[in-house]
C-alpha cells in the first residue's frame, strides 16, 4: 500500500496497514477518529470495525462512513462472538486499559490473529528520566505528567515478550519503531520507543 | 410526466388490505395517512422511510393541519439537512392507531360508526406491515428507515421483519422492549384517560366531547419523562408563576406546573385519546428479543443493513444501556454497528431539538451508505 492517506498515519498504525491482508474483516479497539480504519477500507477493501470510548471520535468516525460503536476495551469485548474477525487490532491502547490481561484474552478469542502497539516504558530515554531525573519520564510517546496519563499500566518489550511466552501465543511478527523509523529488533527492549506485535493463539 | 397523485404532502391512501395482525385479528381496508418529499430515482434507491414517535405524524417537514407550526423534524428534514429532499425520496406515514388520518380508533368501521375501543389492539410490528404496505404502493422495495424513539422501535422492527427490504437503519433514543418502568408511566397515562367520564369506555366521538382532561393529565405525566431533571431545574427551578408570592391554592404557583398544563392543554387538540391508548399499548408490547425466541441477535441473523444507533446522556425514557443492548445484539449477529452517546441537557427530547452533533452522525452514516 502505497498513498497520501496512508503516509499521514501514525507509524505503528501505518505498519499494521501494511500487514493486513486485503479483503479480511478487522476490529479495531481504541479506533481514535478512525484513521487506521478508512485506509484500511479504502485501500485493502478490509471490512473494519471500531470501538472507541470518546463521543466525539466516534462522531468524527461514523461522520467519515465508518462502523464505530462508542465503548471501553475493559468491558464491551465481551459481547463479541469468538472468531469473529480476522485481526483485533489494539493500537496504543493496551497500557490504557484496567486489565491488560483480559483484554489480550479477548483480542486472541473474538480475532484469529492481534496486532498490539504500544510506548515502551524500557527506551533508553525514560530509563534515562527516571534514573538521572528521578522523575516519572515525559515523552513524545508518553506526553502527559503522572496525575492526567491516561497510561496505567506502563509496560516494556521484555514484559511482552515474557507474558506472549507464559501464555503460549505465537509471535507472527515484531516491528520496532524509533520515533517515525523502523529499527531493528537487537537490543529493542534498550533502543524502541515503540513496539508493534502480531501474534496469534498458540 | 404527468403528476402521480401517489407523491406529495398530505397524502392519504386506501388499501385493500386484509392487514393480519398480531392480535389475531384483520384490518381491511387500511387507510394511511402520509407524505413524501423530493422524488423517487430511476432505480428506487434513495427512499428513505421517516418513522414518527408516539404523538408524532406524518408531517415531519411540512407545516401541521392543526396547529399551524413548522414539522416536527425540520432540523433533520429538509434542504441541506442530513435527509434532503435534493437527493432523497422521504416518506413519513402516521402510524396505524394514530388519529392524523391512519386507520385508528377514530376511523369508521364496516357498520359506518366509528371503532373506537373495537378497534384491534396493534402492535409496533403491524405498524410497521402497514407502512410496508404503502412503500409497496410507492414502488420502493429497497429502503433506509430514521426514527427516534417509538420511531426507532419501528426502525428496528423493519430490519427484523423485512431484512431484505432493509439497507441502513438509524434508531435514535430508542429501546428494543419497553421497561417495567417505560409500561408503568404509560399506564399512568391511560389510567388518567379512562378515569375521566367524558371518555364513556371510549364511545366519545358522537358527543363532540372528548375526555380532554384525561388525555391533558396523560400528556403532562408523559412529558415529564422527556425531559431530564437538570433541563427541568435549568427551565424552571422553583421560579413562581406571574406572581411575587406563593398563593396558598392549588392554582399553578410554579412555572413548571404552568409549563406542564400548557404542554396538556395545547396536546388535546390535536391528538385523540383512544389513540393514545392504543399506541401507548403497541409500545409496552413491544419486546424485539421475546418476538425472536428470547435473544434479540437473533432478531438480526443474517441482515445485510448498516445500522447507527445514537442515545442522549440524560435521556432517562430510552438510557443509553437501552442502545448498548442492541448494539451488542448487533455485534453478536456480525451485523455493520455504529453506536455513540452524545451529551444534552435535554434529556429523551434532545433528537428533536437543536443537536448539530446528531446531524454530523446521520449525514455521514447515510451518505456513506451512497445516499
Amino acid at each position: 500500500m502505497n498513498d497520501q492517506a496512508l503516509l499521514a498515519l501514525r507509524p505503528d498504525l501505518r505498519i499494521i496497514a501494511d500487514h493486513v491482508a486485503p479483503g479480511t474483516r478487522a476490529l479495531d479497539i481504541g479506533c481514535a477518529d478512525g484513521a487506521l480504519m478508512a485506509a484500511l477500507r479504502d485501500h485493502a477493501r478490509v471490512d473494519a470495525r471500531g470501538i472507541e470510548i470518546d463521543a466525539g471520535n466516534v462522531a468524527s468516525a461514523v461522520a467519515r462512513g465508518l462502523s464505530v460503536v462508542q465503548g471501553d476495551a475493559d468491558v464491551d469485548l465481551a459481547g463479541y462472538p469468538s472468531n469473529a474477525f480476522d485481526y483485533a487490532i489494539l493500537s496504543q491502547t493496551l497500557q490504557t486499559t484496567r486489565a491488560p490481561d483480559k483484554v489480550l484474552d479477548e483480542l486472541l478469542r473474538i480475532g484469529r490473529r492481534a496486532f498490539v502497539s504500544f510506548p515502551n516504558f524500557a527506551y533508553w530515554r525514560m530509563r534515562l528520566a527516571l534514573l538521572w531525573g528521578g522523575r516519572m519520564p515525559v515523552t513524545s510517546a508518553l506526553a502527559e505528567s503522572w496525575y492526567e496519563t491516561p497510561n496505567i499500566h506502563h509496560l516494556t518489550i521484555d514484559d511482552f515478550r515474557a507474558f506472549l511466552k507464559e501464555r503460549g501465543i505465537v509471535t507472527e511478527g515484531a516491528w520496532f519503531l524509533n520515533g517515525d523509523r523502523l529499527t531493528s529488533a537487537w537490543a529493542a527492549n534498550f533502543r524502541a520507543e515503540h513496539a508493534v506485535f502480531l501474534i496469534r493463539r498458540g | 410526466m404527468e403528476h402521480d397523485e401517489r407523491f406529495g404532502h398530505a397524502r392519504s391512501v386506501t388499501l385493500p388490505g386484509p392487514l393480519a395482525l398480531d392480535g389475531g385479528q384483520s384490518l381491511a381496508p387500511v387507510t394511511i395517512a402520509y407524505e413524501t418529499y423530493g422524488t423517487l430515482n430511476a432505480d428506487a434507491s434513495n427512499a428513505i422511510l421517516i418513522c414518527h414517535a408516539l404523538t408524532g405524524d406524518q408531517h415531519v417537514a411540512s407545516i401541521h393541519p392543526v396547529t399551524g407550526k413548522p414539522g416536527w423534524w425540520t432540523r433533520m428534514v429538509g434542504e441541506g439537512k442530513p435527509i434532503d429532499p435534493k437527493r432523497h425520496f422521504i416518506v413519513c406515514a402516521n402510524v396505524l392507531g394514530s388519529c392524523m388520518g391512519s386507520s385508528g380508533p377514530a376511523t369508521a368501521a364496516a357498520d359506518g360508526n366509528p371503532y373506537a375501543m373495537r378497534f384491534p389492539v396493534i402492535t409496533i410490528r403491524d405498524m410497521v406491515r402497514a407502512q410496508a404496505m404503502l412503500l409497496d404502493h410507492l414502488g420502493v422495495r429497497e429502503l433506509t428507515a430514521v426514527g427516534g424513539s417509538m420511531g426507532g422501535m419501528q426502525v428496528l422492527e423493519w430490519a427484523a421483519t423485512f431484512p431484505d427490504r432493509m439497507k441502513s437503519a438509524v434508531i435514535i433514543a430508542s429501546a428494543a422492549r419497553h421497561s417495567a418502568q417505560n409500561i408503568a408511566f404509560h399506564e399512568v397515562g391511560r389510567q388518567a384517560i379512562m378515569a375521566d367520564p367524558r371518555w364513556r369506555g371510549g364511545d366519545y366521538y358522537e358527543s363532540n366531547d372528548a375526555p380532554a382532561d384525561g388525555l391533558a393529565v396523560a400528556r403532562m405525566a408523559a412529558h415529564i419523562t422527556y425531559l431530564s431533571e437538570d433541563g427541568l431545574t435549568e427551565k424552571f427551578g422553583r421560579r413562581l408563576q406571574a406572581r411575587d408570592a406563593k398563593g396558598f391554592g392549588f392554582d399553578a404557583d410554579f412555572q413548571v406546573e404552568s409549563y406542564l398544563r400548557h404542554q396538556g392543554l395545547s396536546f388535546v387538540d390535536r391528538f385523540d385519546a383512544n389513540s393514545y391508548l392504543y399506541i401507548t399499548r403497541a409500545m409496552d408490547y413491544f419486546d424485539l428479543a421475546e418476538e425472536h425466541g428470547g435473544l434479540l441477535a437473533n432478531a438480526f441473523q443474517g441482515s445485510k443493513a448498516r445500522f447507527c444507533l445514537v442515545s442522549f446522556d440524560t435521556d432517562w425514557l430510552y438510557p443509553t444501556r437501552e442502545s448498548r443492548s442492541i448494539v451488542q445484539a448487533l455485534n453478536a449477529a456480525g451485523a455493520a454497528a455504529s453506536f455513540v452517546e452524545l451529551s444534552s441537557p435535554y434529556g429523551h427530547d434532545a433528537f428533536l431539538l437543536d443537536a448539530p452533533e446528531l446531524n454530523r452522525v446521520v449525514d455521514g452514516f447515510l451518505r456513506a451508505g451512497g445516499l
